[in-house]
């Protein structure tokens, strides 16, 4: 169901000014946002951005240092238990238990949200259809590959139906193949209405998956919006990319001052953000400048990235 | 999505949140519990090998081979039955103190470090202190299991004359948990294996099983290692096993003593395994 047919949207997540300090490093720095019901919302930073730590704060499970957090309209550090029944998590690290087989490992989590075997047995077999993981149902864990372990992950964070599902980095580590199954399966939950709120640094992932994203760098938020409009907002439509060299990318830019709307110059590439990248190319060849290689791309969150905070985000 | 997978999804409604929050407030530990003891099941012929092959290696080899030499001595230190009879309750109690020893050390730093098993009930409606216990009852069922099996091979060998003697499956249960819970609070409590446990086992066990008065009575000790075993739940274990067992001479307060004590350091493990796990879980 999309907020549209709803009317005003329900959220399902709103955060106030929500702060986590770990003695005096504050991991989280007063972000607020709002989530409604259905949508794929993302956090998108570095490592050690606070993403993951505010994960924890809306799973109920690390308390918040202030500011407010209603999850389905409860607050997580009173009623952590009511609101984690809420929810399916799937945690950047597996926790899955290697000396129980795959099946086991969603039985036995299914009981802890006290459902009767009666329901878990079907639905084990469906979610493990769903993760396309029915040949390994009697495997042990051990024996999966690392996509198939994060999608068996998946398939334990979907038995207790929940209608939102909190992922943090969940390709990480994974091979192409392997994150392109994981994002369809997430598609189809998406489908199927199920909010996803999800942590990523990989500009591909947060593009593709996400209605709505913030932007995230040292627990504040830099910006908000969905990928085509921080896109539009923050970038050009299109980016040349040249090489000169590493010594040369440095020097360089005096040279290519007024092409483009904007230059930046990173230790092996230099930027020139242009609405029309392969004209800018041509300029840079008029000038008599010949780069190394060139290529002309267009804008990704990686640029939005770049720009509110002057660093790349894959470092 | 196929045909199949669709008359599941509409066929099976898992209940409520609400309801699911409630039930795990209520049952979560032995929820826990329950996952716990699916793990052990996996490993549950070593459990039985361990809880039978145990017994019979010890009980045979002192009870019955010392024993030809101990039992030959005129002076009555046993308290007038037979060594075999004298040590069957000791090792039964420091059988369920080693299982203490191996059940809440390395499964805990699993639980937290290695392969993070707490961490997954967790982000499920179950709370740190439902974790600690549930690991706990799962142990404690262990506990009764092996201890309930030594006790049928002492009996086999005649050695519990008293009708009272299967009481000394609880006792050696409680001493487990006497023994195992601060333990576990300690595991729970270290972020590096620094090859700690082995540490605990060749420092606190081992000494704990030779000086608790397992081989031989405490008072034949010279006062200045005596302590170790007033310290020792091995010794209020085997003390209080000795009494039901084959009717120890022993004044009452001193039974109670052994009891309260064994309670007290459970009371005290389990209040510390708390506050470690919600410390470590909080973050």
């Amino acid at each position: 169901m999309s907020p549209a047919e709803t009317g005003p949207p329900q959220y399902v997540i709103t955060a106030e000014n929500l702060t986590k300090r770990y003695g005096d490093v504050v991991a989280v720095d007063g972000i607020s946002f709002s989530v409604p019901a259905g949508e794929a919302f993302g956090l998108l930073g570095p490592n050690g951005a606070g993403k993951s730590t505010t994960m924890k704060m809306i799973g109920g499970v690390s308390q918040r240092t202030s500011g407010s957090l209603s999850i389905m309209g409860l607050d997580p550090d009173q009623n952590g238990p009511e609101v984690r029944a809420h929810l399916g998590v799937v945690p950047q690290q597996d926790n899955l238990d290697e000396e129980l087989k795959v099946r086991d490992n969603l039985l036995v989590y299914g009981r802890y949200f006290g459902l009767p075997m009666s329901y878990l047995k079907p639905k084990a077999d469906e979610l493990l259809e769903f993760a396309q993981l029915t040949d390994k149902a009697k495997s042990k864990v051990d024996a999966l590959s690392g996509g198939m372990k994060r999608r068996l992950t998946i398939a334990r964070s979907l038995i207790n139906e929940p209608r939102i599902l909190l992922l943090d980095e969940p390709t990480t580590g994974l091979d192409p193949q392997a994150r392109h199954i994981l994002w369809d399966r997430l598609f189809r939950l998406k489908e199927q209405g199920v909010t996803l709120i999800l942590t990523t640094h990989y500009m591909d992932e947060a593009e593709q998956l996400c209605d709505r994203l913030i932007v995230v760098d040292k627990g504040r938020i830099m910006a908000e919006g969905s990928p085509a409009s921080l896109i539009r907002e923050y970038s050009t439509r299109e980016v040349l990319e040249l090489r000169f060299g590493s010594e040369r990318n440095a020097t360089i830019g005096a040279e290519l001052k007024g092409i483009g709307e904007r230059l930046e110059t990173l230790p092996d590439r230099v930027l020139i953000y242009a609405h029309d990248g392969e004209a800018a190319l041509e300029e840079v060849s008029a000038r008599g400048l010949r780069p190394v290689t060139s290529l002309v791309r267009r804008s990704s969150l990686e640029d939005v990235f770049l720009r509110l905070t002057g660093r790349s985000l894959v470092e | 999505m196929s045909r199949a997978e669709t008359t599941a999804t509409t066929a099976l409604r898992a209940h409520s949140p609400e309801v699911s929050a409630a039930r795990a407030r209520r049952w979560g530990s032995l929820y826990f519990a329950e996952h716990v003891l699916r793990v052990m099941k996996s490993y549950g012929w070593t459990i039985i090998m361990y809880g039978v092959g145990q017994p019979v290696a010890y009980l045979f080899a002192m009870g019955v081979g010392l024993a030809s030499l101990v039992d030959t001595s005129s002076t009555p230190i046993f308290g007038g039955v037979s060594y075999l009879v004298f040590i069957a309750p000791a090792l039964l109690v420091s059988a369920a103190v080693m299982t203490a020893a191996s059940e809440l050390t390395f499964p805990i730093m699993d639980g937290f470090k290695w392969r993070r098993v707490f961490y997954g009930p967790h982000a499920s409606p179950l709370t740190p202190e439902q974790i600690a216990l549930g690991q706990i009852i799962a142990v404690t069922v262990r506990f009764l299991l092996q201890s309930a099996i030594y006790f049928a091979v002492v009996a086999l060998f005649g050695a519990s004359p008293s009708g009272w003697g299967w009481v000394s499956i609880l006792v050696a249960t409680l001493a487990g948990l006497a023994f195992g819970l601060p333990l576990m609070a300690y595991a729970a409590s270290i972020k590096q294996d620094k090859g700690q446990f082995a540490m605990v086992m060749r420092f606190i066990v081992m000494p704990l099983f030779l000086f608790s008065g397992t081989f031989f009575p405490l008072d034949t000790l010279p006062l200045a290692v005596r302590w170790i075993g007033w310290i020792s739940p091995i010794w209020h274990g085997t003390e209080l096993g000795r009494v039901f067992s084959y009717g120890y001479p022993e004044a009452p307060l001193l039974t109670i003593a052994h009891v309260v004590f064994l309670l007290a350091l459970t009371v005290l493990g389990w209040g510390l395994t708390k506050r470690q796990f919600i410390r470590r879980m909080a973050g």
